[in-house]
């Protein structure tokens, strides 16, 4: 599904190099976690693979079921299947909820030389999985993320990965200013999503997250690289030792 | 034509290129602009309110040309029930307009009104002449002494349906003057709709008296023509708890100078003022705002916003004048451009004067880029980069149009910018 080849990434203006070797292989129905210290470079990992201006890649390739990412305009590769679940979700007052997701289902359908969904029909869709995910018809009215609460915003995410259907999704810090509550809402949104022709890549920085999402992989990544791969129980040792130990190990 | 034999006094050049005879009820009201405008002279750039446009192309005796625009789409405001007042290149087209008629208002062409309108009397030139000071307005001055026609409109009970003074541009070197008043009797409320170009040049007044309790709605969109010129002005006096609310939607246009001269005279009495406009290159749109607080207790609002491209320039002149007496004044003033480029241009004067001193006022002006942020969480949901540009363009005039109370009227407008963004692209 998404392959990752020797990564190595630079800030545009500055001469600053961010990610420094990174290979990543996410099989179809696989979750996969990366966990990391601040600034090791998750963050920047999800953006250059999704397309955010100001990184410069100096090395390396990023395909997604072979079709080359970096290539590709954020839109492109966000109706090649690709799906990044923000951190920190964007307010755009005046555009309502509803208007910003059909837009952005018939956009990739367009895209994807795929029959347009009718109003009606999106409608019926849409009421069916923000139910689900328990956004009210207030949440899908107001305008894109305006006033709603961390974890409104964070299940608005999830929405819009429902109604997309990526084949490969990223989740970047989706945990971040979540209550448990909220997190086990949104953790069962994505479970729903999990499925044979799907992968995942969860970025986090506790392993709580991982309780409600199973990873098949975790990945630790410091300064650039992954730096140890294993099974869940490796988010469990860093739950318990920090990353020191891991980083000294590795070192 | 003997205006070009008097190049020397532009002034003298404008009157001579639009001389009217005086006659019957509205005779002395003209006159007396007359010698104002004489007094004061058509403005030129040493004008304080004339320094961020050139207003040479509005003061000169003859319209420059402006080549007419093929609109294909429905008429704006075409679906709703509304009485139709129609004026080609400024000239009243009795064929394309309803009856003048309308239960619980009075409608008279000013052209035709013969006999003595005493409400009429009361308002034409005299809230233009009373909006002259301390700031001058010369083209007003100019088209109430030079008007050739308009609307008189006298509301004695609600209407069922709103007015709509529809404007088509069909010469490219028609240049019209149309002077409108309207008198709301206390308690009553109206709708005003104009939409469309005018004429190669307009140069348009409105006087508005609105009684005490009563309810003025006014929309207005000014046309898609590129080349035309527009001057106009609406001036209003705001009686005891009364409503005053403006909306103009602009796109296009070479020139417009758009003023709202506004005097809150009665106590708890409200005045929105908002416009949206969308230029691309040739574009330059001036609105200037004057609000004076003179009664206590009221509120007022300026919300204006510019989408501005390609060398477009966006200028905005709004003052709050909050008098002695007019205590618990809560004025709001508002003005932002979006700039889609480093050639575009905006202009912001925000003005506040204050003499009482239990008042709230705010104001805010802003200039900035389309958010990249926002741009590329769209993207990233696989919306193009022209579509989520005019996405962000739309939620960024969003906040003007929401002064439209009417959720139709609001919604026609946005579907209509819509449209429009769209196809400034295709």
């Amino acid at each position: 599904m998404l392959n990752i080849k020797n990564l190595n990434v630079k800030l545009d203006d500055e001469d600053k190099q961010i990610l420094k070797g990174v290979d990543l292989e996410i099989k179809g129905g696989e979750v996969h976690a990366i966990m990391g210290p601040n600034g090791s470079g998750k963050s920047t990992l999800s953006y250059v693979l999704s397309g955010k201006d100001g990184y410069e890649v100096t090395e390396g390739t990023a395909t997604l079921e072979g079709i080359d990412l970096l290539e590709m305009e954020p839109e492109e590769r966000a109706a090649a299947g690709l799906f990044l679940a923000f951190q920190y979700p964007v307010e755009i007052p005046g555009v309502g909820n509803m208007t910003f997701l059909r837009t952005a289902v018939n956009s990739q359908l367009k895209a994807r030389g795929e029959e347009e969904m009718s109003a009606a029909e999106f409608l019926k869709v849409v009421r069916a999985k923000a139910k689900a995910l328990k956004i009210d018809a207030d949440m899908l009215k107001r305008p894109v993320n305006m006033g709603f609460s961390g974890g409104e915003k964070k299940r608005n995410e999830i929405l819009q990965m429902a109604m997309l259907e990526p084949k490969m999704c990223i989740l970047d810090e989706t945990d971040s200013g979540l209550d448990v509550d909220a997190m086990k809402l949104v953790a069962e949104g994505v479970n729903a999503l999990r499925s044979e022709g799907r992968g995942f890549l969860v970025i986090t920085h506790y392993q709580r997250l991982l309780d409600h999402i199973k990873p098949d992989v975790v990945h630790i990544m410091a300064d650039g690289r992954i730096v140890k791969s294993g099974g869940p129980e490796l988010a469990l040792e860093v739950e318990n030792n920090g990353y020191a130990d891991i980083l000294a190990e590795v070192a | 034509m003997t205006a070009l034999a008097e190049k020397t006094d532009p002034t003298e050049a404008m009157i001579t290129a639009h001389s009217v005879t005086f006659s019957g009820w509205s005779k002395s009201a003209r006159e007396d602009a007359l010698m104002r405008l004489r007094k004061m002279g058509l403005p030129d750039r040493r004008d304080e309110y004339w320094k961020y446009t050139r207003p040479d192309s509005l003061t000169q005796a003859t319209a420059p040309t402006a080549a007419i625009f093929q609109n294909d789409e429905p008429p704006l405001f075409g679906e709703m029930d509304r009485l139709k007042i129609v004026f080609v290149d400024g000239v009243f087209d009795a064929a394309a307009s309803d009856d003048l008629a309308l239960e619980g208002i009075t409608i008279e062409r000013l052209a035709t009104a013969q006999s003595d309108l005493h409400w009429a009397r009361d308002v034409y030139g005299v809230l233009e002449s009373h909006g002259q000071s301390p700031v001058a307005r010369p083209l007003a001055a100019l088209n109430t002494a030079l008007a050739t026609d308009g609307v008189l409109i006298h509301v004695s009970r609600t209407p069922s349906k709103p007015i709509n003074l529809i404007y088509t541009h069909n010469s490219d070197t028609s240049d019209a003057i149309l002077h409108h008043c309207i008198k709301l009797d206390p308690g009553t409320e109206v709708t005003l709709l104009e939409n469309g170009p005018a004429a190669a040049r307009f140069n348009k007044v409105i006087e508005v008296e609105v009684g005490n309790t009563a309810s003025f709605n006014h929309i207005r969109a000014q046309g898609r023509d590129h080349e035309r010129r527009a001057a106009t002005h609406i001036f209003g006096r705001l009686g005891t708890e009364s409503e005053f609310k403006s909306f103009t939607l602009t796109v296009n246009g070479v020139m417009t100078r758009n003023e709202v001269v506004l005097e809150l005279t009665g106590d708890d009495a409200k005045a929105h003022v908002a416009g949206a406009c969308v230029g691309d290159g040739e574009f330059h749109h001036d609105d200037t705002v004057f609000i004076t607080h003179d009664a206590v207790n009221c509120e007022s609002r300026q919300v204006f916003k510019k989408v501005l491209r390609n060398g477009a320039v966006g200028v905005f002149q709004g003052k709050i004048l909050v008098k002695a007496d007019a205590q618990k004044t809560d004025g709001y003033q508002i003005s932002q451009s979006l700039l889609l480029d480093e050639d575009s241009q905006f202009l912001a004067k925000p003005e506040l004067e204050i003499y009482a001193d239990d008042v709230i006022c705010s104001h805010g002006s802003t200039s900035g880029a389309i958010d990249e942020d926002a741009l590329f969480y769209l993207r990233a949901r696989g919306i193009s980069k022209g579509d989520a540009t005019d996405l962000l363009t739309l939620s960024f005039l969003a906040e003007a149009v929401e002064e439209i109370e009417a959720e139709t009227l609001k919604e026609e407008i946005l579907e209509r910018l819509t449209g429009w963004l769209a196809r400034r692209r295709s």
